[in-house]
């Protein structure tokens, strides 16, 4: 049942192939039985989703159920669960079980899908490797000795090994496509503001957007209807009909003009992933697509802008943790300022202590006009050098990362290599563009990710396009070797 | 050689709004700790605020009523510091681009001259909670109380166009008497409604450069104000007079210690690290919005001054306390319409009621008498039916909650006999009842008589029946009493 997708398994449930209690178990039990060599699921809730199995099996008997009743999911950690620890990868709120839901969690609640758990990630989504998370990092199913990619590396792991058909994710600098692109699964970040951020941990805010994770892209728009909503408690929340992601997939993308960025294919490119990008555009163009060589100039400056603006944001929206009102508070302070000191020196990993001081240093008097003004005139040119681009192009497509999975501890030393992980995507949180990762090919044994950028609200073109690239492909289709053992039940 | 003193304010104003700026929960005053603060207010993580319109709404009235350039477009700012009462580390405030910008508040003065106060401008901001230490908590501990945490304010930054501290309260009481009268703000200054931080500087008469200044934060009452504001330029002249210097710091006045003291100086002073608040969308007030509020807008107390004068025949001096008042304006109002004397309503209103009411720390809108008790009570005054002593006592008696004026007058038999021939027939009536007495009074030679029986001495018995104090016998009862001596034959 593992290897069916969300699409597969919905119609199995609608037809009675087997119920969301038989499905669950399954589920749950690959959880108990592969997750110790991944890590991917941190929290698991069998006991919550065996009852929302049998409920979801009501509805499903009672007819008309929504498509995703019954349909196993995970959460990545960052997602407020109503009485289920929420701890963001982090030991500060190790202990926190939040009384209220997430938006998105809730929207997956009432269409009735079945949240096995919630999965690991890189400490208040801040890394791309998922090393920096309080639960150990997650280990890549293609590759057990290397990074499955960040921050939602677990979600991304969890749906390779096939310990749940579908994940949900955040995205601030590439955190759904870069992890998409290691385990060579299909993840969407929407435009911003598409996705509620209520009951979502934030990073930063600005940047911040939440996106599904699943096999096939076919899946991504299932989930994405779920996600998708206006909610009047996130103010930058977009009142916007949410459209049905699964009515265009099998559009024809004859006449599609595709931008390549030549910027895309600069010097870090790593020569294998480069030619499985080059492949997948042919495949495209042989199906009636334009390919259009186009030029985002500021590109370059994208990591750096991305690098004050989301720190700075980070040093606020981290300043609530001080051990007063919840999470970790060090032992036995000897007054306010040692409680502030040492619960924030002892509760927040090294990376996130690196960028809360980045951002402090960035908004402080005297620098903020060189580093958090600068940044946001150079977010301006980034979004212009993209309305130009779309003005010629209906879609810009690269590769999601430079290089495929490295290893563990590879840039552990070197922040600066790290970021440079997320050349390729963040630009496109920069502007506030959906962005989509999709496999498209394997180099050393690991997959590679074709990077989808659309116009802003145009994520059903990008679903469409990368569904009809997965229908004449098999690359999300391709098996990590380490479950294959697991694979005949 | 000679100074004078320069003032700015920054007044705190909490909004009337029923609930908070970023969140739903209610802003009533005075509830058990914590029990009004929900998630968002205690900042729990992936929460988010959601700006309150009536709050926008509110600012905007108050730009309108200064006469300010209103802020088409303003947005919020995060102000980052830690402090155990501010949950989220940071307070969403707005700097850049503040909803109200400059504007302009007359106050008068003693004397009768007007002077022209300018607002630099006024930005919408969150209030933060509370901290409780030792002493109003348990001991050895602090405690922390979110309830206030979120409330709505707008903070009002003058020029420094203040030269006394009569000017600073003058400015201060307008300023309450203008966001009480459009409704925006309570004004209870004991529960925090209104707090002023005061900015005061001294230099040498006729100097044109600002002395270094100090800022006086958290003042809650004109009284307090008006004593911190005394000390700090007696302090600072005496310091620049022994030849030492001001020194530019954040200083507390504790009113009822009446000490004043250093709470940092500049140096220590937090860096806030502003920046744009990415939460909230920037705050867009349409023309339409704008114009309708300025449509709707309540009558501002210098207008409603120059009505009373017009409408009720009030003197400047009674006009300006009532009118100044929105809550005082209001009672008049209803006090005078219900009772059909205006005049007598004033002097109702600003005497004995504001008189109990300053006694006992009430504001009018806690009166235990209200306003159309009042007005019955003066209705009353005005018919005649009781003198002004009976007032005093009926008022006595609608304090103590025994009803209205009437039921008090009709309960406690307190109706003034001033019809002579009532009174006449009370005599002849208490005088037939005791005839064998009279009797014996005439009969009695004159000399032998026990005691001589004046005017003053019948107008007290015929008073005790009439329940009438005696001072206050008009001179019609004065006239019958003196016809009624002389057919006794007791004449003085």
């Amino acid at each position: 049942m593992h290897n069916l997708t969300i699409a597969q398994l919905a119609k199995g449930l609608q037809s009675k192939d087997f119920s969301s209690v038989e499905l669950t178990q399954h589920f749950l039990a690959r959880i108990a039985e592969l997750n110790p060599a991944y890590n991917a699921v941190i929290t698991v809730t069998a006991e919550q989703a065996l009852k929302a199995a049998a409920a979801a099996d009501k509805r499903l008997a009672a007819g008309n159920a929504p498509a995703l009743c019954g349909i196993p999911i995970l959460h990545k950690d960052i997602f407020c669960t109503n009485g289920v620890r929420t701890s963001c990868g982090s030991k500060m709120l190790d202990n926190f079980i939040p009384p209220y839901s997430a938006t998105v969690v809730e929207n997956f609640e009432q269409a009735g899908a079945v949240v096995l758990g919630k999965t690991n990630m890189d400490e208040f989504a801040m890394g791309s490797s998922n090393e920096t998370s309080f639960y150990g990092p997650v280990k890549n199913p293609w590759a057990t000795d290397c990074v499955p990619g960040g921050s939602s590396g677990g979600s991304a792991a969890a749906v390779a090994a096939r310990l749940a058909p579908g994940a949900t994710a955040t995205d601030t600098g590439g955190s759904i496509r870069q992890p998409a692109a290691l385990c060579g699964i299909t993840g969407l970040k929407p435009t911003y503001g598409r996705v509620s951020r209520w009951g979502m941990i934030a990073f930063a805010s600005s940047l911040d957007q939440g996106g599904p994770m699943a096999r096939t892209a076919e899946d991504c728009a299932l989930l994405l209807n779920c996600m998708a909503s206006y909610d009047d408690k996130d103010s930058t929340c977009i009142d916007r009909d949410v459209p049905d992601y699964s009515a265009d997939l099998n559009n024809s993308i004859k006449g599609l003009k595709i931008g390549v960025p030549k910027e895309y294919f600069s010097d870090g490119l790593h020569a294998g992933t480069e030619d499985a990008v080059r492949s997948a555009l042919a495949e495209l163009e042989a199906q009636g697509a334009e390919l259009v060589e186009i030029s985002l100039p500021n590109s370059a400056l994208s990591v750096p802008a991305y690098y004050v603006i989301a720190p700075a944001e980070a040093s606020a929206n981290l300043s609530r943790f001080d051990g007063v009102k919840y999470g970790y508070r060090c032992e036995d302070p000897k007054d306010l300022n040692d409680l502030y000191t040492r619960t924030r020196a002892e509760g927040f990993g090294e990376e996130v202590q690196r960028r809360i001081l980045i951002g402090t240093y960035c908004l402080s008097a005297g620098y903020y006009d060189a580093y958090y003004g600068k940044a946001q005139q150079v977010r301006r040119l980034i979004q212009q050098d993209f309305e130009k681009a779309f003005a010629q192009v209906d879609v810009i497509m690269g590769p999601t990362c430079p290089s495929p999975a490295f290893k563990f501890g590879s840039k552990g030393d070197d922040p600066v290599a790290m970021y440079l992980e997320d050349i390729y995507t963040i630009a496109t949180n920069l502007a506030g563009l959906p962005g989509m990762s999709v496999p498209c090919g394997m180099v050393e044994s690991k997959p590679v990710g074709l990077q989808i950028i659309g116009n802003y609200f145009d994520e059903a073109r990008m679903l469409n396009v990368a569904h009809q690239y997965q229908q004449a492909t098999d690359w999300h289709d391709q098996m990590p070797a380490s479950i294959q053992q697991g694979a005949e039940s | 050689m000679s100074w004078e003193t320069v003032i700015g304010l920054e007044v705190h104003v909490q909004l009337a709004t029923k609930t908070k700026i970023f969140s739903g929960a209610s802003t009533a005053f005075g509830a058990e700790p914590n029990t009004q603060a929900c998630a968002i207010d205690l900042a729990m993580p992936g929460t988010l605020p959601v700006l309150n319109k009536q709050a926008v709404h509110y600012a905007v009235m108050f730009g309108l009523a200064i006469d300010a350039e209103i802020g088409q477009e303003s947005a919020f700012e995060r102000k980052n510091y830690f402090y155990p009462d501010l949950p989220k580390g940071y307070q969403t405030t707005q700097l850049e681009k503040p909803i109200v910008g400059r504007g302009n508040v007359e106050i008068q003065l003693a004397d009768g001259r007007s002077k022209n106060i300018r607002i630099h401008h006024a930005h919408l901001e969150e209030d933060a909670g509370k901290s409780l230490h030792e002493g109003n908590f348990r001991h050895g501990v602090s405690g922390i109380d979110l309830n206030r945490a979120g409330t709505p304010l707008i903070e009002i930054v003058s020029e420094p166009d203040m030269s006394s501290a009569e000017e600073a309260i003058a400015f201060a009481k307008k300023l309450h008497s203008i966001v009480t009268s459009i409704g925006i703000c309570d004004g209870e200054m004991s529960q925090g409604s209104m707090r002023f931080d005061v900015n005061v500087s001294v230099r040498p008469t006729g100097a044109t450069e600002l002395g270094t200044r100090t800022e006086t934060k958290n003042l809650n009452s004109f009284k307090f104000m008006e004593e911190a504001i005394a000390k700090e330029v007696e302090r600072q002249i005496d310091l620049i007079e022994d030849g030492g210097s001001v020194i530019q710091e954040t200083r507390l006045y504790n009113g009822d210690t009446k000490v004043a003291r250093s709470m940092r100086s500049k140096e220590e002073a937090n860096d806030y690290r502003y920046f744009p608040c990415p939460d909230l969308l920037p705050v867009i007030v349409s023309d339409e919005t704008i114009e309708e509020l300025r449509r709707n807008l309540p009558e501002l107390p210098d207008a409603r001054q120059a009505r009373f004068v017009e409408q009720y025949g009030l003197s400047d001096y009674d006009a300006g306390v009532l009118g100044g008042d929105a809550a005082m304006a209001a009672y008049f109002e209803i006090a005078s319409e219900k009772s059909g004397n205006a005049k007598l309503a004033a002097n109702w209103t600003m005497g004995e009621l504001a008189a109990r009411l300053n006694n006992q720390d009430l504001s009018i809108n806690k009166s235990p008498v209200n306003a159309e008790q009042l007005g019955g009570l003066v209705a009353r005054i005005a018919d005649n039916s009781i003198s002004g002593k009976m007032a005093k006592e009926v008022f006595e008696g609608m304090w103590a909650g025994e009803g209205s004026a009437d039921e008090i007058i009709e309960a406690r038999g307190l109706v003034q006999v001033s019809d002579s021939g009532a009174l006449e027939q009370m005599v002849t009536d208490v005088l037939a009842a005791n005839q064998t007495m009279v009797d014996d009074y005439i009969n009695t030679e004159e000399a032998k008589r026990k005691k001589k029986i004046d005017i003053k001495e019948i107008e007290s018995v015929i008073a005790k029946i009439a329940r009438i104090p005696p001072k206050s016998i008009s001179r019609d009862d004065e006239k019958a009493l003196k016809s009624l001596a002389g057919d006794l034959k007791i004449s003085p």
